[in-house]
């Protein structure tokens, strides 16, 4: 009976996200408005994550890359084992997964408490009460925002990652600048970095319709809004690292 | 016009409207009073159709909002204004951005006519120096007064108000209670306003429905208010000191002429 009422829950939650993403997916009522906030939530969404992004990857680039040499470089390895172990984290795991796990904080909960406290105030009631689809007026422009934008924050991840490895060579002085450089060309392949895109395209999804679904249903007050921000971030990780397992093996 | 026909709501199991009955009238004032919790924002939310109700009808005009398509209820909701409790103003548009946001959204006007028009309505509230200020930053009655020039820009042909006196001082709202009744004569349009603020009930009630318990107790104007022998109605309006003064005034008026 208990799972049996979960299981209830979950293919409830599941059904009302599946019609939310419905109505949001519908030709828009006014495209010139539809323009004005997809650029907007570009802006909000994408552009004023870019800074985040750029300082968080460029210390874990700088980080992985002094683990590496610290921790797994011997006599007995290659001298570009660092660079190209720190290469390759960035770009198959770090610039997509874990830097859409940190989106996933900071933008999810960012959409849930905009459009929870949109709900709660009645600005969305008086969207469908003026003959507004709110869904599509608020959602979609956040979904493809988001979906536009992202690819752009993985090249930067990636490229501030390696930045930051470099600086430990020049800076710290861990490894010479030739052998960094040797390991980031070694067995180069760039399906690596489409397949980086690809996956931060569906991330970028997950975290901005997850997020829009717990914002735009809440019910109540601010304490509501509150649990709503929590459990989309939640969510949006939970769905980001369960879909990573799957899209890594279909796409490797 | 509009027309209210056995309008029946259950929430699960639980009624809470329960055949409700009642005309609200084109160029007058309609209000919709009762206790907290009686079923008023319900009755209002089911007229504009955030609601579906469980059974009955709500005619507009004679077309019945609750079997109309989707479509439909799209074109119909054009034809409405709401101003809400809170005032659901776009916190992030500013004053003269939210007025101008139906004609943005659903009129063919070119930039300058939708500007001339949302400054047009601002004028009317007499809100026209507050136009680049945002709704955080002027006070609940202006936002409210806002919200009516949001509702009137696109000159809707009915007007619903769920409290809009709730959290303002008794000489605001008389401004907004003034304010709604110059514009239902002005423009002519029907207009609902769910209240429990009896200096409304005396100053504007031109058509009166009083709701006790999801049920219809009573409907009237404000004249028969005070006299009224509904007890249900007389405990919630005599529940003030103040018209219980009146009331006792007008009795003691009425002996004495009766004496002489």
């Amino acid at each position: 009976m208990f799972i049996a009422n979960i299981l209830k829950n979950y293919l409830t939650t599941f059904g009302t996200y599946v019609l939310l993403m419905g109505r949001s997916f519908a030709r828009p009522d006014r495209f010139r408005m539809f323009g004005k906030r997809y650029i907007k939530e570009m802006a909000q969404l994408g552009v004023d994550s870019i800074g985040i992004v750029l300082l968080i990857s460029f210390f874990i680039g700088a980080v992985i890359c002094i683990q590496m040499k610290v921790n797994i470089e011997s006599p007995w390895m290659p001298h570009w084992t660092a660079g190209y172990t720190t290469r390759e984290i960035m770009l198959l795991e770090f610039s997509s997964s874990i830097m859409c796990l940190i989106l996933a904080g900071k933008v999810g909960s960012n959409i849930a408490s905009e459009l929870g406290t949109m709900r709660v105030t009645q600005q969305i009631d008086a969207l469908d009460i003026m003959g507004v689809n709110s869904a599509n007026y608020l959602i979609l422009p956040k979904i493809l925002g988001l979906v536009t934008i992202m690819p752009f924050l993985v090249i930067f991840s990636s490229t501030m990652g390696i930045i930051g490895a470099y600086a430990t060579s020049y800076i710290g002085h861990l490894m010479s600048p030739d052998d960094l450089t040797a390991g980031m060309h070694h067995s180069f392949n760039e399906w690596f970095v489409y397949m980086s895109i690809i996956k931060s395209l569906f991330f970028a999804f997950i975290i901005a319709s997850v997020s829009s679904f717990y914002g735009y249903t809440v019910e109540g007050g601010s304490v509501e809004v509150g649990e709503a921000s929590t459990k989309s971030v939640v969510s949006s990780s939970v769905l980001i690292l369960f879909s990573d397992v799957f899209l890594t093996q279909l796409l490797s | 016009m509009i027309e209210v026909k056995n309008l029946t709501k259950n929430f699960d199991d639980k009624a809470v409207l329960c055949c409700i009955n009642a005309t609200f009238e084109t160029g007058r004032t309609n209000l919709i009073i009762g206790q907290s919790g009686s079923g008023k924002t319900v009755l209002m939310k089911n007229l504009v159709g955030l609601l579906e109700p469980t059974s009955g009808e709500v005619l507009y005009d004679g077309r019945d909002f609750v079997k109309m398509t989707k479509r439909e209820k799209v074109a119909m909701r054009r034809e409405m204004g709401m101003i809400f409790q809170s005032g659901a103003l776009f916190d992030s548009l500013s004053v003269l951005e939210n007025v101008e946001y139906p004609l943005d959204m659903f009129s063919s006007m070119n930039y300058r006519d939708r500007v001339k028009r949302a400054r047009e309505c601002l004028a009317r509230v007499n809100l026209l120096d507050a136009e680049k200020k945002f709704p955080g930053e002027i006070s609940g009655g202006m936002q409210k007064r806002v919200a009516i020039a949001r509702a009137i820009v696109l000159n809707p042909k009915y007007l619903f108000c769920d409290e809009p006196n709730s959290g303002l001082d008794p000489k605001t709202s008389l401004v907004i209670d003034k304010l709604l009744s110059d514009i239902t004569k002005e423009y002519n349009i029907t207009t609902i306003i769910n209240t429990h603020d009896m200096n409304s009930v005396m100053e504007i009630g031109e058509n009166i429905l009083f709701i006790y318990k999801g049920r219809k107790e009573w409907q009237g104007n404000k004249d028969e208010v005070m006299d009224a022998t509904n007890q249900k109605l007389n405990d919630l309006v005599f529940a003030s000191d103040l018209f219980k003064k009146v009331k006792e005034a007008e009795q003691e008026d009425a002996a004495a002429n009766g004496r002489a």
